[in-house]
């Protein structure tokens, strides 16, 4: 039995836990690739995707993963700008509740939001990212796809590069990566490595030539353009010539590397254009594989049975 | 009229006093100290007796820091109902910072402060003006009109003052005055949009940091300044561990610079953010252990010569929102009693020494005339249980504001009764 009530990080995931997730999101993967794209395993269920944050992937994935399973999906868009003073998030989210939803995806800009609503309300929570705290289905679409290509996790190697400061996605799979047995490797300019990551069981550098040799995996994050401003970057030019992965990097990597992007991509900022399109790079896989892993999250938190035990 | 005390164990570290006592205080003044048993009195004269057998009486609390929000914010504490709380975890004087609305920086609002405490206030209630004109941190306040106004000291407390030459001139001004400068110390270029300590918790949280050298640039700008231009420096709410040695080092070169803890910063360290529960968020922040034990050690040593709350009340439509959107603070006068007796558990403190730095240290460094048991003085007076445990229920608090961490925490030693002129201002058995 699947125990979780809500995925609000990977941290409290177990490597079960994560197994069963994974397997359970291959066996959705067929059904997208079916004519008629549709299970009944969510019938009469209503999920409710409450941004409020402005996303275009995470929220079509999440949308498209519960009608591929037949239940009702309800899109609402919050207020996005953290100074925005509307309504009290947890009013809203009691207000929603009080309509019998399912499950409740929540992502917001704020970290902590998802967690402070599952406080206060009973239906499941889903995490679609919140502030740089987490954002767990990122985290487990990437395992999923790192996990289809290579085979296994243990003892893969993955360098991640970028603004590991403010990423959400690297946070969660830190701790995702780390349960699976994988050895993690954050790279970007001092100014964006915050403090203390360290002591999250990973290795932390800044020349990110000298670290690709031996990595199974590189994962180049989104640079937010507005870092400057707060005196993380001396330019994007500069930035772009220190860590935009670029064919020339390249050649000092493994020949069966693999290249993922949380996405949205800066092309020619964080990763050449040329790049983005060649066969070691699986950035669309994982939009393809981030679908069945919210179905198979959505499908494991209203009770649905699975091989592995949790 | 007439209220003899008796049997406790009187502790008044002014009058070098620890044991068993008797105490007569008649029409509000403290008349007479004995041993135990031995105050007569004539046939026919009936006083009241308060039984403090296994009790500490100690001079009433003093908290040289809290925000009691009025004028200008009434829905989260005013003057009443802060005295209330006040009485109710031990205090008989305060001092109210001046982050009202309008701002305590005019004659008008200290005098406005001390009628209502005058009028509604249970307790003795001290103001403390701003050094800035509306705290904007750009002119001096008429510091000589409020000082006969009544005010005690001079903070623009919520705000640091960041302009260095201002803060120069502030130094330089108050010598005239006498009365301390009291910092929020805080660069806030360094603490922009940081709602926690900086460190692996605000990473694994996400949540901004607010480096600890934020505090120790500001404490060590005021040091050197002070240095050159003579006055006094109150540090406040002092958390981080190079804060606390700059302090040490200011106090052995002779500087006139005190400095104050907040229980929390001794309690707590920032994983208590984990769960992003918003009354673990103030500023300064929770900090890391090593900070803690630098204060532990600090309060040991004397570099650390007071306790204050730096209460804090918040509404719950204040900080029940996203952590980085709450406001920054707790109450904390219903608590302070019970966490500072923690010290005496974990061997830092003396009860004598918790209680000087509750009582007659700050009433030296604010001269303030309360905090000891001499004869003649007005009988503000805390008797507690130092060994009875319970649990803290913030359902029960007096304060407006529920704001603390501390909820459902079992901690020893409770007030039974606090005093005020002789009169009972809070009594175990009222409530």
């Amino acid at each position: 039995m699947f125990i979780l009530k809500n995925i609000l990080g990977t941290k409290c995931l177990s490597n079960e836990a994560i197994t069963t997730i994974l397997d359970t999101a291959d066996s959705f993967k067929e059904i997208s690739t079916r004519p008629i794209k549709k299970v009944p395993a969510l019938r009469g269920k209503t999920i409710i995707n409450l941004f409020f944050e402005p996303s275009t992937r995470t929220r079509t994935s999440f949308e498209i993963a519960g009608k591929r399973l037949s239940a009702d999906v309800i899109n609402i868009s919050g207020p996005s700008s953290s100074s925005v003073k509307g309504e009290n998030l947890i009013d809203t989210a009691l207000n929603l509740e009080a309509m019998h939803p399912d499950i409740m995806v929540v992502r917001h800009a704020l970290s902590g939001a998802s967690e402070m609503i599952s406080q206060h309300v009973k239906c499941p929570i889903i995490n679609a990212g919140d502030g740089f705290h987490e954002h767990p289905t990122q985290a487990l679409l990437d395992l999923h796809t790192i996990r289809e290509a290579k085979g296994s996790l243990e003892g893969l190697n993955i360098t991640i590069v970028g603004d590991i400061a403010h990423s959400r996605v690297v946070r969660s799979n830190i701790y995702a990566m780390k349960t699976m047995g994988m050895n993690v490797k954050l790279i970007g300019p001092p100014t964006m490595i915050p403090q203390g990551i360290d002591k999250m069981g990973v290795s932390v550098g800044y020349d990110f030539e000298g670290v690709i040799h031996d990595t199974d995996v590189i994962m180049m994050l989104r640079l937010q353009k507005e870092r400057q401003s707060r005196y993380l970057l001396s330019s994007i030019r500069e930035y772009s010539n220190l860590y935009c992965l670029t064919s020339k990097i390249l050649e000092k990597a493994k020949d069966d590397v693999l290249i993922f992007h949380p996405g949205p991509v800066n092309r020619g900022i964080e990763i050449s254009p040329d790049i983005m399109r060649s066969k070691r790079s699986l950035i669309l896989t994982q939009v393809t594989n981030g679908v069945a892993v919210r179905m198979a999250l959505m499908y494991l938190l209203l009770g649905g049975k699975n091989d592995t035990s949790n | 009229m007439t209220l003899v005390i008796k049997n406790g164990r009187v502790i008044d570290p002014v009058n070098s006093l620890d044991e068993p006592k008797d105490i007569l205080v008649h029409k509000g003044i403290i008349k007479a100290i004995e041993s135990p048993g031995s105050i007569s009195f004539d046939a026919g004269e009936k006083p009241s007796v308060i039984d403090a057998k296994g009790c500490v009486v100690c001079p009433g609390l003093i908290d040289m820091h809290v925000h009691f929000r009025e004028p200008g914010f009434e829905y989260k504490e005013t003057i009443t109902s802060g005295c209330q709380s006040a009485a109710a975890g031990g205090f008989t004087s305060v001092a109210v910072m001046p982050n009202t609305n309008p701002v305590n920086d005019t004659r008008a609002v200290t005098e406005h402060i001390l009628a209502l405490a005058r009028t509604e206030g249970i307790i003795n209630v001290y103001p403390i003006a701003a050094i800035t004109q509306k705290l904007e941190g750009e002119r001096l306040s008429e510091m000589a009109d409020l000082k006969n106004a009544g005010a005690i000291a001079f903070s623009d407390d919520g705000r640091p003052v960041m302009n260095n030459e201002l803060m120069r001139r502030a130094f330089e001004y108050s010598k005239m005055f006498e009365l301390p400068l009291i910092q929020h110390s805080e660069m806030l270029d360094l603490t922009e949009g940081g709602c926690m300590n900086e460190g692996m918790v605000s990473t694994e949280l996400g949540l901004k940091g607010m480096p600890a050298e934020a505090e120790d640039i500001m404490v060590y700008r005021d040091i050197a300044l002070l240095e050159k231009t003579g006055g006094r420096l109150h540090v406040a709410h002092i958390s981080s561990k190079n804060s606390v040695d700059l302090v040490r080092q200011a106090k052995s070169k002779g500087l006139p610079v005190t400095c104050e803890v907040a229980p929390h910063h001794f309690t707590l360290t920032d994983e208590a953010v984990r769960g992003y529960d918003t009354n673990t968020k103030m500023s300064p922040p929770l900090r890391a252990i090593e900070d803690v034990e630098a204060i532990k050690e600090g309060l040991r040593d004397g570099t650390i010569d007071i306790i204050a709350t730096d209460h804090a009340p918040h509404d719950i439509t204040d900080k029940q929102v996203e952590y980085q959107n709450a406001c920054f603070g707790i109450v904390g006068l219903e608590t302070a009693l019970p966490l500072s007796l923690k010290l005496v558990d974990e061997k830092i403190l003396s009860m004598g020494d918790v209680i000087k730095k509750l009582t007659s240290t700050p009433a030296d460094i604010f001269n303030l005339k309360a905090g000891n048991l001499s004869l003649g003085n007005e009988a503000d007076i805390l008797i507690f249980n130092p060994s009875l445990e319970y649990c803290i229920d913030i359902s029960k608090f007096h304060s407006k504001s529920k704001n603390s961490p501390f909820d459902g925490w079992k901690v020893k030693g409770k007030v039974l009764h606090t005093l005020v002129k002789g009169k009972t201002a809070y009594s175990v058995n009222d409530n």
